[in-house]
């Protein structure tokens, strides 16, 4: 098989097609081919001709919930396709009043965990000319020889903690899915939790000094989706464009992480796109792992029509103080 | 004049080269190599081929300061920023980066002078360091760049275990003298290094993007291409993030901002993004409102006004990082490809 492609990628462009041709939808937001074998971009598609281009393969890590936003005020409906975790994303945008479900229309697909790109360069594959999978191995054919991986070594860190086979908003499904978790969700926080003050400040530190402020984190999140975010604002001074000193920038993901808190679905695009490598779902996971403690089990985007921990209060609340407390560990 | 020394001597020449001016080299720091300064616990990579962001920062960097207010009770006093006036050596360029410091020059380097870039090039020497592996995002050689021949003040090639030198400028021939009295290095010749050269080049050869046609960009194509309707599916997938540009050897557009420390105002300047809604806001508001606009910026500006103010060249040297650093999947080579498609020329695989 060409490529890292999905078996049933064919279902996928035919009911696309059909669509399409019968009305219901005017456009498709789905994944076009790249050029490199691992590069598809996020695209639409607006008739049968142009599917030619579409693509579903491992590399399409990309999550099209937040483009919806922008499809909820396009002319028409929209088709897209939803990998299970980002449906998750879909139903927050909802719940918040940012897509609107009747102009769009679902199409749950299947997945078996997605590739990470960087995971495999870090295994020293360069030249990349063409990618195949067989057998849960990538073999690739490279400049500098033929290389081989087994694909579970070069997951996506959120598959990884896959949050599971189930689409939790569509109007159909295509295509079979697989869970890909072999790590506990909450160990990476874990470990960070037992480091000391000194030392998880020094890995904080040495991690977000990488940041250069491109605010990709920000821009691929569908929990940020303020028409105009405050730092962008030129009325504070907020707006710096790069770091002004060291206290910026571990102001701007701490202020994210919390303006998130409580609507991350956990979806891992920010350390998906952060192009130095800076494991940034961890902040939001540590405020998932903290609101599953204080306010009990809560998965955002799970569902649509429940109360939210952190907009809800409860006599069982955790009260200000423990927190307080419990920081001074 | 050719020189050579064992590549395990390397860290002893870089210690060298640190003891008598700052030193900038390529560091692996939390898993990602930037170029970053010298020290002998830092982590020094060679062996990756990109740093994430281009070595641009040590003579432009991402933020600095241009002058500070301070107030002391009622007296208010400017403190300007002084000017780089110490030699320093950034080394391991590679051939693409120089030839970005070059397009920066242009830039900086013509009326108006910018005085703190200007002080930095006159006194960094540039060792650049040939690409022993390129990778399948490279496509220098499109920009007719050599990266088995990288043009510096010297340059290096790294083989199996050895490392040659070759000084180029007087600058180079400083910081020659200065290793070569230190006892690292014996004479080499020439010819020792074209079965490397002639390797790398039957690699470029063999890279997917090297033979990248250029045709219909360039100087006085601002017309036919800024109204092109290709932009408007181009852009779509856009994030509006400015990694493309920070990561970028060539990008040189800043913002001058104000910085309240509480005691004072610090003037500072870093570098800003074509991407980014407040890119050249001015006070009637801003000239390019849509993400359109601000896409096309990007690439109107590497492939048609700056050759157009610059006698052709273009203001991309191929180094492809926005190839393998865009989030979503966009960059340079399909926004040129995606043109030439449409124009019906080859588009071969």
């Amino acid at each position: 098989m060409q490529g890292t492609v999905i078996s049933f990628v064919g279902e996928l462009v035919a009911r696309a097609k059909e669509m399409l041709a019968d009305g219901t939808v005017q456009r498709v937001a789905g994944w076009k081919k790249g050029d490199l074998g691992y590069n598809p971009e996020p695209a639409y598609f607006t008739n049968a001709e142009e599917m030619a281009d579409f693509v579903y393969d491992g590399f399409c890590g990309a999550n099209l919930s937040k483009y919806m936003i922008e499809a909820s005020a396009m002319e028409g409906r929209t088709l897209v396709f939803l990998k299970p975790c980002d449906t998750y994303s879909f139903n927050q945008l909802l719940m918040e009043h940012r897509v609107k479900r009747d102009k769009i229309y679902i199409i749950g697909v299947g997945c078996s965990g997605k590739l990470d790109i960087n995971k495999i360069q870090a295994k020293g594959i360069k030249g990349i000319r063409t990618i195949s999978e067989e057998d849960g191995i990538l073999k690739f054919d490279t400049i500098y020889g033929e290389k081989e991986c087994p694909r579970s070594e070069v997951l996506l860190g959120r598959c990884h903690v896959c949050k599971g086979k189930d689409h939790q908003v569509y109007d159909e499904l295509i295509g079979e899915s697989e869970e890909t978790t072999d790590q506990e969700r909450f160990a990476e926080v874990e470990r960070i939790e037992a480091m000391t003050p000194q030392e998880r400040f020094a890995f904080f530190r040495s991690e977000l000094s990488k940041c250069i402020r491109c605010n990709a984190c920000r821009n691929v999140c569908p929990a940020c989706s303020c028409r105009k975010c405050v730092f962008d604002s030129n009325k504070f001074d907020s707006s710096q464009k790069a770091n002004a000193d060291t206290f910026e920038e571990q102001m701007f993901h701490i202020i994210r992480a919390f303006h998130v808190a409580g609507r991350c679905t956990d979806c891992g695009e920010c350390s998906r796109v952060c192009p130095q490598g800076i494991p940034l779902h961890l902040f939001n996971r540590k405020f998932i792992k903290d609101i599953n403690t204080f306010y009990g089990e809560y998965q955002a985007g799970a569902a649509t029509d429940c109360e939210t921990p952190l907009t809800d209060f409860t006599f069982d609340d955790v009260e200000p103080g423990v927190v307080a407390e419990r920081g001074h560990r | 004049m050719m020189y050579k020394m064992a590549k395990s001597d390397l860290p002893q020449l870089l210690k060298a080269i640190a003891q008598e001016q700052d030193l900038i080299v390529p560091l692996r720091k939390s898993g990602q190599v930037n170029f970053g300064m010298w020290s002998e616990e830092a982590e020094v990579d060679f062996d990756t081929l990109k740093s994430v962001k281009s070595p641009k920062d040590a003579f432009f960097p991402q933020s600095e300061t241009l002058y500070s207010c301070v107030r002391d009770g009622k007296k208010i006093s400017i403190e300007p920023e002084e000017l780089r006036n110490r030699p320093f050596t950034v080394f391991g360029m590679k051939g693409c980066d120089v030839r970005g410091v070059e397009i920066l020059d242009r830039v900086f380097l013509s009326d108006p002078l910018d005085n703190f870039y200007q002080a930095r090039r006159e006194h960094g020497t540039v060792v650049a360091l040939a690409c022993h592996e390129p990778e399948e995002t490279c496509f220098c050689k499109v920009f007719g760049v050599d990266c088995a021949e990288p043009a510096a003040d010297a340059a290096i090639w790294m083989t199996e275990d050895t490392l040659y030198w070759k000084s180029i400028t007087e600058k180079g021939n400083v910081l020659t003298e200065l290793v070569k009295k230190k006892g690292f290095f014996v004479d080499a010749e020439e010819s020792e290094l074209d079965a490397e050269k002639a390797k790398i080049h039957e690699i470029v050869e063999q890279l997917p993007y090297s033979d990248l046609s250029l045709e219909g960009w360039g100087p006085n194509k601002t017309e036919e291409k800024f109204h092109d309707s290709l932009w408007e599916e181009l852009y779509k997938p856009c994030l509006a993030c400015g990694t493309c540009t920070f990561v970028c050897p060539t990008c040189q557009c800043y913002d001058i901002k104000d910085y309240d420390t509480g005691h004072g105002v610090k003037r500072y300047r870093c570098w800003d993004s074509c991407m980014y809604s407040d890119f050249t806001m001015m006070a009637h508001g801003n000239n390019r409102k849509s993400q359109l606009e601000r896409f096309r910026q990007r690439f109107m500006h590497k492939l048609v006004y700056y050759p157009d103010n610059n006698d052709g060249i273009y203001s991309c040297v191929g180094c492809g990082r926005c190839v393998s650093k865009c989030p979503a999947s966009l960059n340079i080579v399909k926004v040129i490809k995606s043109f030439a498609e449409k124009a019906g020329g080859d588009d071969h695989e």
